[in-house]
């Protein structure tokens, strides 16, 4: 694993977690300039990041104190007036709890470490290469498949009755009926660990991917290269040290996301007993009230969990630093990786296989006849839960679109701001900054939002579409944010100069000459967000009492009724929801842009 | 006339926005829900289901002038959770839920926390035709009193359903339930508690199972709990081996059952909704040669009701809603299996001809028991009995890995 130490640095800083001096940039190339704004080096305002924490974190922080109370006993709508540790006592007589809270953390970190070392080693296999081209196109549109849908999917190809069984049966397996064996919900939380791997693998992709555009990847690879390193020895001994500590933070969301999700674990993970998030939405869904106070003493311990899981992977890298550190010392060449870079291309297909097998299995069966084992098609296919269902889809799906499109254009705004003012006072946020951008995403969604229920009612917010977008921006500010950072660096600022020389202000300079440069990253930040916030469910549901209708509530409620071919269809509407936004961020740039080609690779 | 000033004052302290209404008063209940809006909780997961609410706002909204909001729910808990939310915040008028489908465990919750409004439901216009006699759940929900705090819009029972092309004969008794899976192990599963259906089978077979059955309806006293208990775990122990998955992963919901079901994993599955079978074999998910049955001695039964928040904003609206889906019109839509196919909590025989008549004409659909079939359903046991035993469960069979 990598190296948490930069080699260029010495210390053991956090990724950017410093201000550049203009003299340490001014010596890198253009691209990756860092420098001070060539404007006058006025202050510039101090709203934007401000707000933007406000934003982010009033939400977490009022939800997580909405948890805390009950946990320790306050509660009075339910009789719980005083202080007391009775939620705790009985949170620890559970039956099971043992085992609950090691699968969180055992599911946690090896899905993390899975997914982290399959795209690793995809990166490190074909970075620069045609191929590479190939997976990035292939494992990208992967990123916008809800967790739930791609979870049903695999569900439905893994299971003994599944398509892969019934693709073999009778013929090959023999099997008339579907066996009966333990696959999907094993108790050691295999399918959930595999399921989970499809998800995060295209996600760290391309988190990496962003990150190899500041590391001076290609060059450094290279070196190593000429040096007689094997491909992939060069890339884990020169480039992974400087990539690492960049997606160190989406590392750490992917780990505290596989330790607390829920609708993934319900689909494909153990039930005797089930892992922790599982257990406490249970508990909070239990007709028995007094469970809560037990459900909100599990939610902290679910943070406490993830806290935990946080540092021992912290000691995991330092381990995996030293150890990695006396092998590129060591300066073993592995110039034989074949069957490595094999294993990486085999990883990359059987992951694009199975989201999208099980994507093309929710497609077969929104349109299917009767459909019985062991039959590896429908004998009938019809239309009629299309027919039906289209009248539903259209007002949820408006209602979708225009909360994704207004979250994601404030979160832009936002974004843009903060990147701005930290331009013009020539500083990077420090380690807190990024953490404070990671907090949404690594705090576990069942541990503030019943709270933040209860501080939203407080305060007086009325439920509705405003609260709901203000709730979606939570999570989709960090997204845009972490989209358009790096592009947003990486401009050339000498562009800022020529522009200033000719007399430009500093706001002409961003509006004329940034902003449109910057048309594609734009773009693509846009989408991001759309996708975020259309895959929102408990947010909406809380925040919106439930009087916000969107795909994702639409399609969670109807999953309850069990009917596949609902799921289906519903399923593959909520998959492809997020896809115009990506077109879009595709061709818009393209289309602005026909006759000036030299502006689209602004990115 | 002191007491009588001082409750005025009281009252207007208390609410100074909004009076309850009074559902004695009905004209003036109808008048004030007129431009009301009902957000309606219930449950989602059923696209017919969802398709007779529908309806049932269409209606209300050109006879009443009350629009009616449907918010699904993927669990009734989430409903819950909000008036519990608003309450803690203070939010005592104005809530965002006006109406909830709801029964058992969480009606007495919200019932025990005093979170509902009411009595209403037993001065409805339409209460007169509810069968009050012949269905005592109608009153009493999982034996706890309703009091006019919810009311009653349909009734359900615990089904089996089988492949009569698959199975020959299915067991038609809890303790040949037993063999019949040590036949044909892996072939029979109950969804995992503490899921309502899942619970249903564990009553379902103590009722069976219990020297005497009739402690069952009264409050758990700990001095009988252990020993009443006992033949449930000594069956359920022998029964576990050959579940599902030798019992070492359980279903989530009845939902899942019948998936499973589908897909041929499992032979014998069972739900709430009487008419399972039937929709399920319209909808292309199960063949048409599955049958529903009941077991001997009969299966347990109770009612869905809806209930009014103790917050709620547009409280005549879900009066006047209420009251319509207790109508013999709304009732016999919902009987019918093109529909729904969810029983009536009307007195059939006792109504007007005409509507009677409605009833008369529906026919149930192929795989639907008739009420004759169904025969009288066994009451739910007291509540606490089930908390105890879903704890009980939880700790010998929940964590068996």
């Amino acid at each position: 694993m990598a190296s948490a130490n930069r080699p260029r640095h010495g210390g053991d800083c956090a990724p950017d977690g410093h201000a550049m001096s203009p003299v340490t940039a001014k010596a890198s190339t253009p691209p990756v300039t860092e420098s001070a704004p060539p404007a006058p080096p006025r202050r510039g305002p101090g709203w934007a990041p401000i707000l933007t924490i406000a934003v982010m974190l009033g939400p977490v922080l009022a939800g997580i104190a909405g948890t805390a109370a009950p946990a320790f006993g306050w509660l009075p709508a339910l009789g719980g007036d005083g202080l007391s540790l009775r939620p705790w006592a009985e949170l620890f007589a559970t039956p099971g709890l043992g085992i609950s809270v090691r699968l969180s953390l055992v599911t946690g970190l090896v899905a993390t470490a899975l997914s982290l070392a399959i795209t690793l080693l995809i990166v490190a296999a074909f970075q620069g290469t045609r191929t590479f081209a190939l997976i990035e196109r292939l494992l990208s549109p992967l990123l916008s498949v809800p967790h739930a849908a791609a979870a049903f999917g695999l569900a439905f190809l893994i299971a003994p009755s599944g398509w892969i069984a019934r693709a073999f049966s009778p013929w090959a397996t023999g099997w008339e009926r579907p066996p009966d064996l333990l696959i999907v919900s094993d108790p050691a939380g295999l399918s959930l660990i595999a399921g989970l791997v499809a998800k995060e693998v295209p996600f760290l992709l391309l988190m990496t991917l962003a990150a190899l555009g500041q590391a001076r990847a290609r060059e450094a690879r290279l070196t190593a290269l000429t040096l007689g390193y094997g491909p992939l020895a060069s890339w884990a001994k020169a480039v992974l040290p400087a990539v690492y500590p960049q997606i160190r933070l989406p590392v750490f969301a992917v780990l505290a996301y596989s330790m607390s999700v829920v609708d993934v674990a319900q689909i494909l993970g153990p039930t005797t007993p089930p892992p922790l998030s599982v257990q406490l939405v249970e508990w909070m869904r239990d007709p028995d009230l007094a469970l809560r106070f037990r459900a909100a003493a599990g939610a902290l311990l679910q943070i406490g969990l993830v806290v935990a899981a946080l540092g021992l992977w912290r000691l995991g890298e330092i381990a995996a630093a030293r150890l990695g550190r006396a092998w590129t010392v060591a300066g073993t060449r592995h110039a034989r990786d074949h069957a490595l870079r094999i294993a990486a291309g085999g990883a990359a297909v059987t992951i694009t296989l199975a989201v999208a097998l099980g994507l093309a299995g929710l497609a077969v069966w929104s349109m299917a006849g009767l459909w019985r084992f062991p039959d590896a098609l429908p004998g009938t296919l019809t239309d009629r839960i299309w027919q039906r269902e289209a009248a539903q889809i259209a007002p949820p799906a408006l209602t979708t679109a225009v909360i994704a499109i207004t979250a994601a254009l404030i979160a832009l705004v936002l974004a843009v701001a903060c990147l701005q003012t930290e331009f013009r006072r020539g500083t990077r946020p420090g380690a807190g900054g990024q953490w404070l951008l990671y907090l949404p995403l690594i705090v576990p969604q069942t541990g503030f939002l019943f709270g933040l229920q209860i501080a939203a009612s407080s305060a007086g917010i009325p439920p509705g579409l405003a609260a709901v977008i203000a709730a979606h921006l939570v999570f989709v500010l960090p997204y845009v944010f972490l989209s358009l950072a790096g592009p947003w660096r990486a401009w050339d600022q000498r562009q800022a100069l020529a522009a200033a020389s000719l007399g430009a202000s500093p706001a002409r300079v961003l509006l004329a000459v940034r902003l449109p440069m910057m048309l594609a990253p734009l773009a693509t930040a846009l989408a991001v967000g759309m996708a975020v916030s259309i895959g929102q469910y408990l947010p909406t549901l809380l925040i919106g009492a439930g009087r916000v209708a969107t795909l994702t509530t639409e399609a969670v409620a109807l999953a309850a009724g069990g009917d596949r071919r609902l799921i289906g269809a519903w399923g593959l509407v909520q998959a492809l929801a997020p896809l115009p936004g990506f077109a879009l961020a595709l061709i818009l740039p393209a289309l602005v842009w026909r006759r000036r080609r030299g502006m689209t690779a602004a990115r | 006339m002191f007491r009588l000033i001082l409750a005025a004052v009281l009252a207007f302290v208390a609410l100074p926005a909004t009076a309850e209404p009074d559902p004695k008063d009905w004209a003036a209940v109808e008048a004030a829900a007129k431009g009301q809006t009902v957000y309606w909780h219930a449950w989602g997961g059923d696209a017919r289901i969802n398709r007779f609410i529908a309806w049932a706002g269409d209606q209300v909204e050109e006879r009443y002038g009350v629009s009616v909001t449907h918010v699904k729910l993927s669990d009734t808990a989430e409903a819950v959770s909000r008036v519990l939310a608003e309450k803690t915040a203070g939010t005592d008028a104005g809530g965002a839920v006006d109406l909830i489908w709801i029964n058992g465990e969480n009606f007495a919750a919200m019932k025990r926390n005093d979170l509902l409004f009411g009595p209403w439901a037993e001065d409805l216009p339409n209460w007169q035709y509810v069968d009050v006699e012949g269905k005592p759940t109608v009153r009493n929900d999982f034996t706890v009193p309703t009091e006019g705090l919810e009311a009653p819009w349909g009734s359900s029972q615990i089904v089996f359903y089988y492949d009569t092309a698959v199975t020959a004969e299915p067991p038609t008794s809890i303790p040949a339930f037993l063999d019949w899976a040590a036949a044909n192990p892996g072939r029979f599963a109950y969804p995992e508690p503490p899921d309502f259906s899942g619970t249903t089978f564990l009553k379902q077979a103590l009722i069976a199972l219990a020297e005497d059955p009739a402690v069952l309806q009264q409050p758990v006293e700990e001095g009988i709990y252990a020993g009443t208990v006992a033949p449930l775990w000594a069956y359920l122990d022998a029964l576990t081996p050959n579940l599902w998955r030798g019992g070492q992963a359980y279903p989530q919901n009845a939902a899942k059952l019948r998936q499973l079901m589908a897909d041929g994993e499992i032979e014998i599955a069972f739900s709430f909704n009487i008419a399972e079978a039937s929709a399920a074999i319209a909808n292309f998910e199960l063949p048409d040669t599955v049958r529903s049955f009941v077991l001997d001695g009969g299966t347990i039964g109770n009612t869905n009701f809806v209930a009014i928040p103790y917050n709620a904003t547009a409280k005549e609206g879900a009066m006047v809603l209420a009251n319509f889906l207790m109508s013999p019109e709304a009732q016999a839509e919902k009987q019918n299996p093109e529909v729904w196919g969810s029983f009536t909590v009307l007195d059939v025989e006792a109504l007007p001809a005409e509507d009677k008549a409605r009833f008369d004409a529906l026919d149930l659909g192929i795989a639907t028991l008739s009420p004759a079939e169904l025969g009288a359903a066994l009451p739910e046991p007291h509540p606490s009995w089930m908390v105890r035993i879903e704890q009980d469960w939880a700790e010998r069979y929940g964590v068996g890995q």
